[in-house]
């Protein structure tokens, strides 16, 4: 954890394809925002969009990082993969659109339902994916929201 | 109602979190489908499931469910019912089927969430 000019930056490694440890980084950021006496919806917020696109890194990339930057105004979320890159954004923005196999599925993800719930939990959502190369989820949460 | 009415009317096995069973529950989502929980439940409802993977006791610490119950008899793995007592999670198990469950639970007073297309609770 560094700090620097009242910012709390956070860094996780995520592996690709470790279905047991999924969800270790978000629980992670869960803990240090509550120690840091922020508001519990928006703690409910960071950790389901931390949470999806961690297992998102985990289910369709070969591997990345979750970069947490906390400031008095917002939270930025940026979640960074190598991997193959998401071929249609559009497409992947649909509820129900998934590209997961049933592996994934019987893990209770891979139901088209990711990115979605990112956007209904964030105040701002960036994608930027390369074929071939890998997609970057970048995602602001503000302090003060206009969402419940 | 209570977790403790819930093992009563489920018949139900406790695998952690005895000591919370005088825990109100207002609601209750049975599901497989770990982002639409993610999505939908509030932290003062159940979570039934016959999954039982590690992502499940995840999914509840991400939004705070302090309840889960895991149907048709399927019995977690002991790593999975210590992820739950590490997070003060009730884990009951029982051997009745997701509607079964759902349908005991529904007629004895329990409601299912209240949900709005597209709005987060």
């Amino acid at each position: 954890m560094n700090k620097k000019d009242d910012t709390i930056k956070l860094e996780y490694d995520i592996i690709q394809n470790d279905f047991v440890r999924a969800g270790e980084a978000s629980s992670n950021v869960k803990k240090i925002l509550k120690q840091l006496g922020i508001d519990s919806k928006i703690i409910r917020r960071v950790a389901i969009v931390t949470y999806e696109a961690e297992m998102n890194i985990v289910i369709h990339s070969y591997g990345g990082k979750l970069l947490v930057e906390i400031s008095s105004k917002k939270i930025e979320i940026t979640a960074k993969d190598n991997g193959p890159g998401i071929e249609d954004i559009e497409k992947a923005m649909q509820e129900g659109f998934s590209t997961a196999s049933n592996e994934i599925r019987e893990l209770g993800f891979g139901a088209g339902m990711g990115l979605p719930n990112m956007k209904k939990c964030s105040d701002v959502l960036k994608i930027d994916s390369e074929k071939g190369k890998g997609t970057t989820v970048y995602m602001e949460i503000f302090m003060k929201s206009n969402q419940n | 109602m209570t977790l403790n009415d819930i093992k009563g009317i489920l018949n139900a096995q406790v695998l952690t979190g005895e000591q919370f069973l005088d825990r109100k529950v207002s609601s209750a989502f049975g599901s497989d489908l770990m982002s639409d929980v993610l999505a939908f439940v509030d932290n003062s409802s159940v979570l039934l499931t016959g999954l039982t993977n590690p992502q499940v006791i995840r999914t509840a610490e991400m939004i705070d469910l302090f309840a889960i119950i895991f149907v048709r008899g399927k019995r977690p793995s002991d790593e999975i019912i210590k992820m739950g007592q590490r997070n003060n999670i009730t884990i009951l198990m029982t051997d009745y089927t997701l509607y079964t469950s759902c349908g005991k639970l529904y007629e004895n007073g329990l409601k299912g969430i209240e949900f709005e297309k597209g709005v987060m609770t």
